[in-house]
């Protein structure tokens, strides 16, 4: 198949950046999508052409590098899929594609379709761990866990910190993801002691790093490649009311 | 160069005890007058880097990615082994250890693999510890399934996304102590040469891939924990940006590099489909204890799955194998797979692949229960090949996937220039000629928690090295050297992309040194690999400029080290002739197609050392002395 494609072109951080028309010819259907624009970025690098700067490592959606916005959708808007996941046999010949970076002042666009995600590695430095060094840990059966909520914590672990979730909500809210985070180690034995400060220094970071509020559109979970359930969000909700109204009893009111 | 293990004398079973109270250490007080730079953030460098900055040492950690989280160590999906014994099987430290060794094909350091074995248990309790979600059963106990090449359920699993979770662990705690400021962390930061001052390593330089901006960094001693080299071969199961430069850069600074050519093909990945192949992506291992491998008994037999009665259906490993059935070690499935495809028993539009069936498994246990243990791999399935596995059996061909070879380490971690430490994959130490199946995260894990946080100790406060700075000139003669390789690179202006190069480098290499290779195919291949080396420093295009960010720079870096490299891989395995796990040449075969070991001549570690440019490498060798095994012939039958 043949398609054009309508792609942000933006040289760094300083710079203006503008949608540019390319052409992808004989596009075939088993081709992944990051794979149809390596093919044209080798035509572009043989044209003595600038290639289009995308981030992609895995390749097998895991490990949540990739992150761009086709057609508005981010990843492309095919359910619980990452863009390099998505194949061409979900386009048609003769369409015209947008491609376009992360949108949020949080993640700033270092060049293309790149952008800068590290707001996310410091909420995780917030609070996102259980503060257990190295040698001390007790037998790991002396601590059973039930299964239910064993497989809860998976559900919430699974999430790939790609930013999707920013991507697609109007206010770039990170609720998704520090929801994830929050519930996974709320829900399991090891997360208990550092359970309240958790939840509040990392929302904390969460607000300081720009990132808006969560208005529950719940348009988050409809572009999650990990399906990433927006229960999450209800929970930390939940987790974060309880921290601040210990919190205040503790100090004596704030 | 002389290569001394130092494996601790003493029984087996007490050299890490033994040698843990003989280490010299450092008293907590000083340990914060040490820097360390971490080379990589995957399994092996998240966790050392966590764990040394606890222990009090200043920690400097880089990886290319955008974050850490991000290594591809990520991509594990089946398990991790561990010698609980939680099943009441019969399971224990001796078991896995020799499992480990025979798995290898009697090819790894006893004393190493041994004291893998040892700490397995104490990876299992700290990451439970830092909240990794494992399997559990509804008791609350935690779950294990079985392996291939093992008879006990000794892994451990997170669904099919284990080494994710076990890398978010590592991370997590790294990130504690990013925010404690024990560890400054630079991501999208390359390493491109390591530093060496009088005969020690004290720093390495780095580019900043978002400005392009070149820097050097010293520091006390350098931790390499930057992975395989599986893509040497262009298509393999590793990350697009996984690559050998710092350790090819290490090497050419005299670190010698062991035993390249033991190259592991995994038995169960999805089949090319076509040239634009960008990577190749592995179904885990996992699923072959349910599933059953079958092509048909006819040659180019082109009817549909279901119109093949069972009678015409060939599961030839469990015809071959049939106590280890379809969970033969990696080595030997993949070979078998080669085998029926070679006879044009092949199935796909390609003929290069064969059928991993889980009807059986469905009628067995039904579909729910399948989907629950295996639903994100038959989804991945689909996603990438268009098909049901639910309604259809997949489709699977080896492809690249681990590279047991890698720098030569000594007991300590310590490659042969001092200071300069190596974890994970890319060292050589544990695993032999062949890798065992969800032994990988075990061996980042245990290198990273439990080994080098003691042995890195021992070597600075024996070491008794002075400080150096970046003003040292021998760091700015490297940075000279990397601006000035930039400029080279970008001066070309010839008529061939990067890619094009590397795509080439790896047809050759997966054609002449891939699951099978022979004298024949690997002189061929170190004649090829010269000629396109030449080509490429006179006709490779990389566009853009180096102040910025070039994705195309940062490619053509990477494979220039391959087009090095991949000499290195060819010329040991023409070397080595014989037949032992990954390595498997034509010429040494038993009558039945297996691997001919020849014990007498090459029970030895190679290790390359590097003798200047353009001159040959020189062999070293470190005989493998069993102490405590009997080397055997591995059979699986």
């Amino acid at each position: 198949m043949n398609l054009t494609l309508k792609v942000w072109r933006q040289k760094d951080g300083r710079s203006k950046g503008k949608l540019v028309d390319y052409e992808a010819k004989d596009v075939s259907e088993d081709m992944s999508f990051l794979e149809m624009l390596d093919v044209v970025n080798e035509g572009l690098i043989a044209r003595g052409e600038d290639p289009i700067a995308f981030d992609s490592d895995c390749r097998e959606g895991i490990c949540g590098t990739c992150s761009m916005v086709i057609n508005g959708k981010a990843h492309g808007g095919q359910y619980g899929t990452t863009v390099c996941q998505l194949h061409m046999r979900h386009f048609h010949d003769g369409e015209t594609i947008t491609i376009e970076p992360w949108r949020a002042k949080s993640f700033p666009i270092l060049k293309d379709l790149i952008t800068d995600r590290s707001a996310f590695d410091r909420i995780i430095q917030a609070g996102g761990f259980v503060s257990v060094n190295t040698g001390g840990a007790p037998d790991a059966n002396s601590i059973p866990v039930p299964k239910d909520a064993a497989d809860a914590a998976m559900d919430a672990a699974a999430c790939i910190g790609c930013g999707a979730c920013v991507a697609a909500c109007k206010n770039a809210s990170a609720m998704l993801f520090v929801s994830a985070k929050v519930s996974q180690l709320a829900l399991l034995p090891q997360g208990q002691p550092e359970r309240e400060r958790r939840v509040l220094n990392m929302v904390k970071t969460m607000d300081e790093a720009g990132f808006g509020a969560c208005t529950v559109t719940g348009s988050c979970e409809a572009v999650c490649p990990k399906n990433i359930s927006l229960d999450f969000i209800a929970r930390m909700n939940r987790e974060y009311g309880k921290a601040i109204l210990k919190n205040s009893c503790h100090a004596g009111g704030a | 160069m002389k290569l001394d293990s130092k494996i601790p004398s003493g029984p087996l079973a007490q050299k890490w005890d033994a040698h843990r109270f003989a280490m010299k250490l450092v008293n907590p007080a000083n340990k914060r007058k040490y820097d360390v730079i971490v080379v990589g953030t995957g399994l092996a460098g998240a966790s050392a880097a966590a764990s040394m900055a606890e222990l009090g040492y200043n920690v400097k950690a880089f990886c290319y990615q955008d974050s850490a989280r991000r290594a591809h160590s990520i991509a594990a999906q089946g398990g991790i082994n561990a010698a609980k014994n939680y099943q009441n099987d019969g399971d224990s430290i001796y078991r896995l250890f020799y499992d480990t060794i025979k798995g290898g094909d009697f090819r790894a350091r006893e004393a190493n693999v041994y004291r893998l074995a040892q700490v397995s248990v104490n990876i299992i309790d700290q990451c439970a510890a830092q909240g990794v979600p494992f399997a559990r059963e509804y008791g609350g106990l935690l779950s294990n399934r079985s392996f291939g090449g093992a008879q006990v359920s000794r892994t451990f699993y997170a669904r099919g996304q284990t080494g994710q979770q076990l890398l978010l662990g590592a991370y997590q705690a790294l990130s504690r102590q990013i925010s404690k400021g024990a560890v400054k962390m630079f991501p999208r930061t390359e390493m491109l040469d390591l530093v060496v001052v009088d005969g020690h390593a004290r720093g390495i330089i780095v580019r900043n891939m978002v400005t392009g901006e070149v820097s050097a960094h010293a520091a006390d001693a350098v931790v390499l924990a930057t992975g395989g080299y599986g893509n040497v071969f262009y298509l393999s199961t590793n990350a697009r940006g996984c690559n050998v430069t710092a350790s090819w850069r290490a090497y050419k600074k005299g670190a010698a590099i062991a035993n390249p050519c033991y190259t592991q093909i995994h038995p169960t990945c999805i089949p090319v489909s076509g040239d634009h192949q960008s990577k190749l992506t592995l179904m885990s291992e996992s699923l072959r204890n349910d599933g059953r491998v079958w092509v048909s008994k006819k040659k180019g037999d082109k009817r549909a799955v279901r119109d093949i009665p069972e009678e015409d259906r060939d599961y030839y490993l469990e015809r071959k194998y049939p106590s280890f059935g379809n969970l033969a070690p990696r080595d030997i499935s993949s070979r078998a797979a080669k085998e029926v495809c070679d006879e044009g028993r092949g199935v796909g539009a390609t003929g290069l692949g064969v059928y991993l069936d889980f009807a059986d498994a469905i009628k067995r246990i039904g579909e729910s229960q399948v989907r629950e243990r295996y639903g994100n791999l038959f989804d991945m399935y689909e996603k990438i090949t268009g098909e049901n596995a639910y309604q259809q059996p997949m489709r699977i061909y080896p492809a690249v996937h681990y590279t047991m070879g890698g720098t030569w380490v000594d007991y300590n971690l310590m490659s042969t220039i001092p200071g300069l430490f190596v974890l994970g994959e890319a060292n050589f130490s544990d695993h032999g000629a062949n890798r065992l199946g969800a032994s990988a995260l075990m061996q980042g894990l245990a290198d990273g928690y439990f080994v080098l946080p003691y042995t890195i100790g021992d070597y600075f406060a024996t070491a008794k090295q002075p400080k150096v700075q970046t003003d040292n000139p021998e760091f700015k003669k490297a940075v000279n050297g990397i601006v000035d390789l930039t400029k080279k690179l970008l001066s070309i202006q010839g008529k061939r992309t990067v890619n094009s190069f590397h795509k080439e480098l790896g047809a050759l290499m997966w054609e002449k040194c891939g699951m099978a290779r022979n004298e024949k195919s690997l002189q061929e291949l170190l004649r090829q690999i010269p000629v396109l080396r030449e080509e490429f420093w006179k006709n490779v295009k990389v566009s853009g400029e180096g102040n910025d960010l070039n994705q195309d720079l940062e490619h053509a870096g990477r494979v220039a080290d391959f087009l090095e490299f991949g000499e290195l891989l060819a010329m040991d395995a023409l070397h080595r002739r014989e037949s032992c796990g990954g390595h498997f040449r034509t010429e040494f075969q038993t009558d039945d197609g297996e691997a001919k070991r020849d014990d007498a001549n090459f029970s030895y570690v190679a290790a390359w050392e590097y003798a200047g440019q353009g001159k040959a490498p020189i062999l070293n060798k470190e005989p493998l002395v069993y102490e405590e095994v009997h080397m055997s012939t591995r059979s699986y039958k």
